[in-house]
């Protein structure tokens, strides 16, 4: 997660453990958002839209059980 | 929302590989080509939570594993060399070249440095301007566009004593090359963070032309189920497809700064894998114009080409052809602590995670 801001830098929290990341690759990076870090690189920001719908699965699998 | 917990979710998992068991209906053979997945599947002992219809092989998919022997060499070749300084991540100087390593030349006095970044090395290059900082730029399409941010940099800023010596590779063409060698298999488990970059359209020429199904996978157990239910179900309905489980990353296109990165440093070429040997237009070397920063042409060496242990089997591991338990210096001369072969070192690599996680 990202916990600050340093131009083109952040400071990412893995873990609870504190590591430096390159923004060049992503954009409109906050702090509070989640990011795929790679070899000290933000390649990606994590869509929470995406990650909640991946899990809805948990519904279908259930609701195929009831029928 | 933590992206983690919730996709180690145990209700969850049971439920999918009850349904994963009641979809089989024939055997299945799927390839996780990513060595992250490798590693991520018998970490959380996915191989138990499915039937015995379906076979996980492992592919070529850790970059320490199939960086060739000559690559190695030369690394080590320059590590004698006066004022240089070899600085690279982690996994590789474990790896054996051809009669030494990183790690042995860095015991016995050279100057071999490991960082988590390519910024590190840059870093190491400004605050030491009398020597050459030979960075080792390795991996696939997740990596390299962090290398080419460094290299940019470098030239944006004039470091004259900053090089490039480039082993990045890119994937599609070894996983057509595995199809073309006759490797029998129903799909790939492709490889999640190299599609953050790529986009999953670099891999619906597999499902085109040689009708395999294609799933883009997390690397929770929930993501590598959930693919796995994906494969199956497109080999039942016949219809090979490319798709992406991880949707939370992952989009058609990809990480477009990302590629523009890329594609403005490096050019693809011909080069060297473990296990498969030259593939045409698989590697990336740096462009003309980055030809100053580029360690081939600043400082070029002819090495006298020496082959690998032969009773070393990491090409065909890495081909999906063979398991490490078939290799005879499986956990006797090779170990974590002793390496013989690259797939024994890193993380990753298929010998290493099954020595960590199978019991003898």
């Amino acid at each position: 997660m990202v916990v600050a801001l340093d131009g083109q830098m952040a400071d990412v929290s893995v873990g609870g453990a504190l590591f430096k990341a390159g923004l060049h690759m992503v954009e409109n990076v906050r702090p509070g958002d989640y990011i795929l870090l790679h070899a000290g690189f933000a390649i990606q920001k994590i869509s929470k839209e995406d990650a909640i719908e991946t899990l809805k699965l948990l519904d279908e699998l259930k609701k195929f059980e009831n029928e | 929302m933590k992206y983690i917990e919730e996709y180690r979710n145990q209700e969850l998992i049971l439920k999918l590989s009850d349904h994963i068991k009641n979809s089989v209906t024939r055997n299945y053979s799927f390839m996780e080509v990513c060595g992250g997945h490798t590693s991520a599947i018998h970490r959380f002992g996915i191989p138990s939570l499915l039937p015995p219809e379906i076979t996980l092989i492992s592919g070529p998919g850790c970059p320490v594993c199939v960086t060739a022997t000559d690559f190695i060499d030369k690394a080590i070749a320059y590590s004698q060399m006066e004022n240089v300084t070899i600085v690279t991540f982690g996994d590789l100087i474990r790896v054996p070249g051809s009669s030494s390593s990183l790690e042995m030349e860095k015991a016995r006095g050279a100057d071999v440095r490991i960082v988590f970044s390519g910024l590190e090395a840059l870093n190491i290059a400004r605050s030491e301007p009398d020597k050459k900082i030979i960075f080792l730029g390795i991996g696939f399409e997740t990596t390299a566009p962090g290398t080419a941010v460094t290299v940019r940099t470098a030239k944006g800023e004039g470091l004259k004593n900053f090089l490039l010596l480039s082993a990045h590779k890119i994937m599609p063409p070894v996983m057509e090359a595995i199809v073309r060698e006759g490797i029998k298999i129903d799909g790939f488990i492709c490889p999640g963070h190299v599609a953050t970059i790529t986009g999953s359209g670099i891999f619906k020429f597999l499902s085109v032309k040689y009708s395999l199904g294609c799933v883009i996978s997390g690397f929770e157990p929930v993501d590598i189920l959930q693919s796995v239910l994906m494969l199956v179900r497109q080999i039942n309905t016949k219809s090979p497809d490319t798709e992406i489980q991880y949707s939370r990353a992952v989009t058609t296109d990809g990480n477009l700064i990302a590629q523009n990165q890329m594609y403005n440093v490096f050019e693809r070429c011909d080069v060297n894998w473990r296990g498969f040997g030259n593939i045409s237009a698989s590697g990336l070397r740096l462009k003309a114009e980055y030809g100053d920063l580029d360690a081939d042409k600043r400082i070029p060496l002819i090495l006298k080409q020496l082959g690998d242990n032969p009773s070393c089997i990491c090409g065909d591991i890495l081909r999906g052809l063979k398991k490490p338990e078939n290799c005879s210096l499986f956990r006797k001369k090779c170990t974590p602590e002793n390496p013989v072969g690259a797939c024994m070192v890193s993380a990753e690599g298929a010998c290493n995670t099954y020595f960590k996680y199978h019991s003898k």
